[in-house]
């Protein structure tokens, strides 16, 4: 929707096989326990009453996560990060830039991983399995055509996030998942300066997109 | 392998980059620690149930304690004068929006106006603009947002910003930007409003994207905390922004 690319959209495909193979992948993970969570993430910075009444608060205000949901949300995350992580490698591996742009693919490509990194830690003190790595395949051709493919990645990536934000049950997540939101964004404006393409796409709103739509433009890039 | 890689690609250089400046950001996932943190810090005047308004007066309140209560007292009326005149139930939403709305205020009179005084040329005078034009709908979407939940919009504070040239201009629009990235990424958490939310996110990625910018175009990295941007509390946004608002 938001992030379609003519190269892009062009190939989107809708295979509701497809679809389902990924959301059970995604939602396989198992119940999370936000009180578990909480501890895990807090137990050792946050002892305070002020802090337990926060927590309090929020698993008051906040509706039980239905199962899978957060980590489900998560696994979906951490596979585009896979397939993000794994298309700056190979784009490294080709050797296809050189100076300030080779910097920013570098950066980047670390920060997917950092990423990575990251939501699998979040999944697992959910309670549940990280999805294991997809395999990715990726046109890997000139530089221009590899930064404008990144652009088209980061802009989708950007967008999948805005997407489950409200999605997100647990204030910890959310707040997580910003966190990583924000990057995607800059890298996304970072690619538009570098290939001459808006740097917000969506003028002053950034636009989300829907899971199904995520998967669809995804799915030319699953080996 | 894949692990291999994982280590050498998010390598100490990495970790120790994203653990400045604030501890947060080196373990993401206690992002809320650090939104917690700010209770901690003010627990000395915890009252159980307090509500989130009270929060934003206590951070300007904290703010006057660094930069003077002349710089801030303004922000402490209004954030008072706020939180007086809204009820309970979705109050605290309309508190948030009100602090990002008096953010964009800011942010549109710096693009806008102050950029009118500096003088800028080339790439840096075609961002102020587009982002001035861009700031000027997060007002209006903001102000539109809070009417809507029943609530009265701050009205657009003076603002004063010490900068005369089109290198201190750019150097002050990055930490707006940046700031602004880290205010609602550290507030949206706490919103109720799944729309209000929505919103809101779709502001801060926009926000980020003008910070990358403005970073790439003065030299810096577009990513300056690494992998993960850390959310603010209420209280260090109003430490970079409070002296900026005069009234």
């Amino acid at each position: 929707m938001s992030v379609e690319s003519p190269g892009i959209v062009e190939r989107l495909v809708r295979d509701d096989t497809d679809r389902k193979r990924f959301l059970k992948l995604a939602g396989s993970a198992g119940a999370a326990s936000f009180g578990a969570f909480v501890l895990a993430a807090c137990g050792g910075s946050s002892k305070s009453g002020s802090t337990a009444s926060t927590s309090a608060a929020a698993t008051a205000s906040t509706p039980a996560a239905p199962a899978g949901g957060d980590v489900g949300i998560l696994n979906y995350a951490l596979t585009l990060e896979y397939l993000e992580t794994e298309f700056y490698s190979k784009v490294l591996a080709a050797k296809l830039f050189t100076g300030k742009a080779l910097t920013l693919i570098k950066d980047f490509g670390a920060q997917e991983q950092a990423h990575v990194v990251a939501l699998r830690g979040a999944v697992s003190k959910l309670g549940g399995t990280p999805v294991s790595r997809p395999e990715g395949k990726f046109p890997i051709e000139n530089a221009n055509q590899v930064a404008q493919l990144a652009y088209t990645v980061e802009n989708l990536g950007a967008a999948a996030y805005l997407g489950q934000a409200a999605n997100i049950q647990s204030p910890e997540v959310l707040a997580s998942a910003l966190a990583i939101h924000s990057v995607e964004a800059r890298h996304a404006a970072t690619l538009g300066t570098l290939v001459k393409k808006p740097i917000l796409p969506n003028g002053a709103f950034a636009a989300p997109a829907d899971m199904s739509t995520v998967l669809a433009a995804v799915k030319p890039f699953l080996g | 392998m894949f692990e291999n890689r994982t280590t050498s690609l998010a390598g100490p250089e990495l970790r120790s980059a994203n653990c400045e400046p604030l501890a947060a950001t080196c373990e993401p996932w206690a992002a809320t620690s650090e939104l917690s943190a700010a209770n901690v810090e003010l627990g000395a005047i915890e009252v159980h149930g307090m509500t989130r308004g009270s929060f934003i007066v206590r951070g300007a309140l904290a703010a006057g304690a660094v930069y003077g209560t002349s710089a801030v007292a303004p922000f402490v009326s209004q954030a008072l004068a706020t939180t007086s005149s809204t009820a309970a139930g979705s109050s605290s939403d309309v508190e948030i929006l009100n602090f990002a709305l008096t953010l964009e205020y800011l942010e549109t009179a710096f693009y806008r106006e102050k950029a009118k005084q500096v003088g800028l040329s080339g790439q840096a005078k075609a961002y102020a603009e587009q982002f001035g034009e861009e700031e000027a709908q997060h007002v209006a979407a903001l102000t539109g947002a809070i009417k809507e939940m029943g609530g009265t919009p701050v009205k657009k504070p003076a603002f004063v910003f010490p900068v005369s040239s089109e290198k201190t201009f750019l150097a002050l629009a990055s930490v707006l930007e940046n700031t602004g990235v880290g205010a609602y990424n550290g507030a949206a958490p706490s919103l109720h409003g799944k729309t209000v939310l929505g919103v809101a996110g779709s502001i801060v990625q926009v926000e980020a994207r003008h910070a990358a910018a403005i970073d790439l175009l003065i030299n810096k990295s577009p990513t300056p905390d690494g992998a993960f941007d850390p959310p603010l509390t209420m209280q260090q946004v109003l430490a970079k922004a409070g002296p900026l608002i005069k009234s």
